[in-house]
């Protein structure tokens, strides 16, 4: 398949702050593109999954079976698409990967990935974040840390508030 | 009532503060409309027919007296100094400024109340029984599982773009009086034989266009478990949930789709991983929670007032009609609960205007310990009123026009915005329900037909739950002309059930005769005391079709 059909995200967070993306994307089922490292739907990978520098994405209607799961464990990264910005089963499948099956590597946010997002999709297990093109970088960080305090529990905190009130006035 | 710390007070502040920055993006073109859509929405600001519309939350009904009184203040200076409350306890703006909104939302942060999530395809407002705490047949408080559910749900990381909205109702006497049947998630607290407190669970209920009512998914799920669990019944949904297509999104479809046993399979599969995790509650969990509910301090009252009301009662047919339909028996004898009637020929159901709002604020703080709750039948109630105080309450209230005693009857109509203020809209609502509240005025006529829920909705959205009233009214377009359909026999307490439609709709004039000659058979074939819905129950749709349509 011809390279320039690939899709190659400007703006990457990783970890809260700006990195630069080496990771081209593609989309195209049925054909392994020459580039490396390279991010290829989610079919494609399982059938090439030796090669270290392919990751795999997952579209949002992925059900992660246990069996996918064990796959998955050594991929380099697992990117979860949003096809649009009001599809939530992303975030879903993020928490599963990272809380059932014990994902430690990157989780990248791809396809319709807005600012405003971005902070649930923190709470959930993405590290990685890809914005769309149009998405400004400054906003971005400004809208991951709208909020100093959360009432559930998610990847990022493992307590509910509601256990941290007890701790912190000695009731737990 | 819940009260902020510094946790919900920050979460708030920031709410606002992200909200502001977001609106700024938008006005500043940086934010388009569509992205945009669902973040306003999530605070309560959606566009209607005329203007902006701003929902606010009012969670479980529950309000200070000082927080009404900062609502008023609110619909005096952004609105036209009234607002609406909502048949699922929130309360309506109907028009606020687009910029303004901002500003809105931090006015009602310094008074610990918000917008987070009263619209939007997220887990909506919580709502309950307005008699918690105080009714005679509660099990279970339902407000520290309500306060509970509320933050577990609030900025909840996975849940913030579902396929459509989430409702939850929670009720913990009895009777149900939260409707939770027709509610996408409905939990009833119960105690077992033991005296375990157990949640009995419901999933798929709901009405707009398809109305069902809920299925069993648990009956009796051990109260630590509540979180976890409606964790799990969530992501199933936001999983499996239809998302291609709007009018089939709502987790009804998903469980009729999947049938319960297999939604309920698949719920206690993901629950297996999620039981025992981190937010399974605890004594002490639940007893903070209960903490903010305190009884409030009730001076004894004197036997011999309990003889004064009965004979005034007994005396004064004003008073008694007032005593029968709008005071409520509490669970501590010598007080009562009293429902503020908001239904008013000259107002739409469940409008307000500010300077009711901050006499009501008054009258609460002089006789109910400064709260008023919300009902999803659009009423008030002050919920703690010793009875030696109910005849000034009383006359106070005749004067602000708020004693209009027939709540529960026919006048008591449940009634949605209508084509006057819905751009969604076949038909105009509010006009119907004062049309009828103009033909059926007559009290004694009121009381002696009983209680009767009678509910209109200008679209098939079923915003004003005409599914459930025992006399639905729905407004439908027939070659771009109003007309409308009737039904009976629907009902959204214990025994739920959803209307039936009695045959070919009609004009609008027509509807006030129609609604009579429907009285009319329920009268002549009524035995005793039986309630409409148990005339219709017995008899049938036939006879009431025949004299209508004769
Ligand atoms: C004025 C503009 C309004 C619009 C455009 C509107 C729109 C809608 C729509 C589209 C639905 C159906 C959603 C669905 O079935 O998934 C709905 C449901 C509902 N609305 Fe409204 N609404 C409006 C005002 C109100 C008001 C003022 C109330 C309260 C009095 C209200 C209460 C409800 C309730 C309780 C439902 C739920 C029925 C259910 O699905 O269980 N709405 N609304
Ligand atoms: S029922 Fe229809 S007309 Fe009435 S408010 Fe809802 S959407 Fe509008």
């Amino acid at each position: 398949m011809p390279d320039s059909q690939l899709e190659h995200a400007q703006t990457l967070i990783k970890l809260g702050q700006p990195e630069e993306n080496t990771w081209a994307l593609s989309r195209i089922d049925d054909a392994l593109p020459r580039a490396r490292p390279v991010i290829v739907p989610l079919s494609l990978w399982l059938e090439h999954s030796s090669d270290g520098e392919l990751a795999p994405w997952l579209p949002s209607d992925t059900e992660l079976t246990g069996d996918l799961a064990k796959s998955l464990t050594h991929a380099p990264l697992i990117a979860i698409d949003f096809p649009a910005f009001t599809d939530g089963r992303g975030y879903t499948l993020a928490r599963l990967l990272r809380e059932r099956h014990g994902y430690q590597g990157e989780i990248r946010a791809i396809g319709d990935v807005l600012v405003d997002q971005l902070y649930y999709m923190s709470r959930c297990g993405f590290d990685a974040l890809a914005l769309r093109e149009d998405q400004h970088l400054d906003d971005a960080l400004r809208a991951l840390g709208a909020f100093s305090v959360s009432y559930q529990p998610g990847v990022d905190v493992k307590e509910a508030l509601f256990e941290r009130r007890l701790r912190e006035s000695g009731r737990s | 009532m819940y009260r902020y710390d510094t946790y919900d007070q920050t979460l708030v502040d920031e709410r606002v503060a992200q909200f502001r920055d977001q609106m700024d993006r938008y006005l500043a073109g940086r934010l388009g409309e569509d992205e945009f859509r669902p973040l306003r929405l999530q605070n309560g600001l959606y566009i209607q027919k005329h203007a902006p519309m701003l929902r606010i939350a009012i969670p479980y009904g529950m309000l200070s007296s000082q927080q009404l009184r900062a609502l008023a203040a609110i619909t005096r200076r952004y609105d036209r100094g009234y607002g609406h409350f909502s048949t699922r306890q929130n309360l309506q703006l109907n028009w606020p400024a687009l910029e303004d909104v901002p500003d809105i939302l931090g006015e009602l942060a310094k008074v610990q109340m918000h917008a987070i999530q009263t619209s939007g395809n997220c887990i909506r407002n919580t709502t309950s029984d307005q008699f918690s705490g105080i009714a005679k047949d509660e099990i279970e408080d339902p407000r520290p599982w309500c306060e509970l559910i509320r933050q577990w749900s609030t900025l909840h990381p996975e849940f913030a773009y579902l396929p459509r909205k989430f409702k939850i109702a929670v009720s913990g006497a009895k009777q149900d009086r939260a409707a939770i049947q027709v509610h996408d998630i409905g939990l009833r607290l119960w105690h077992d034989d033991n005296g375990e407190l157990k949640v009995k669970v419901l999933a798929g209920g709901g009405l707009g266009r398809t109305p069902m009512i809920g299925d069993v998914v648990r009956e009796d799920l051990p109260w630590q478990h509540l979180l976890t669990y409606l964790e799990a019944c969530v992501r199933v949904y936001n999983q499996f949930g239809r998302r291609d297509n709007k009018f089939k999104a709502r987790i009804k479809i998903l469980v009729k789709a999947l049938g319960i046993d297999e939604y309920r399979r698949r719920v206690e599969a993901e629950w297996a991983h999620l039981k025992d995790g981190p937010q399974t509650l605890t004594h002490a969990a639940v007893d903070a929670a209960r903490a903010h509910f305190p009884e409030p301090e009730r001076r004894p009252v004197p036997e011999q007032a309990i003889e004064v009301f009965d004979r005034l009662r007994a005396d004064n047919r004003a008073f008694a009609r007032f005593v029968t339909n709008n005071v409520t028996d509490h669970k501590v004898p010598g007080y009562k609960a009293v429902t503020l009637s908001l239904k008013r020929r000259e107002h739409a159901p469940g409008d307000v205007t500010a300077d009711q709002m901050e006499a009501v604020a008054d009258l609460a703080d002089q006789y109910s310990f400064g709260e008023i709750r919300v009902t999803h039948e659009q009423n008030l109630v002050l919920s703690d009123v010793p009875v030696d105080q109910l005849e000034a309450l009383w006359q106070e209230l005749d004067s602000l026009g708020m004693a209009n005693p027939t709540v529960g009857t026919l006048n008591d109509i449940i009634c949605c915005p209508g084509g006057d203020y819905c751009s969604l809209a076949n038909a105009v609502s509010i006009p119907i329900a004062q049309a009828l509240q103009e033909r059926f005025e007559n009290l004694d006529f009121l009381y002696d037909l009983g209680p009767l829920d009678l509910n209109i909705s200008g679209c098939m959205n079923a915003c004003g739950h005409h599914h459930v009233g025992h006399i639905g009214i729905l407004g439908v377009d027939k070659k771009g002309e109003e007309y409308y359909q009737v039904s009976l026999g629907g009902n959204s307490t214990d025994d739920a059930s959803l209307g039936k439609i009695l045959g070919p709709s009609f004009y609008r004039e027509d509807v006030p005769d129609v609604i009579e000659k429907v009285l009319q058979v329920y009268v002549e074939q009524r035995h005793d005391d039986e309630r409409f819905l148990d005339t219709y129950r017995r008899i049938g749709l036939k006879p009431f079709k025949e004299r209508v349509y004769a």
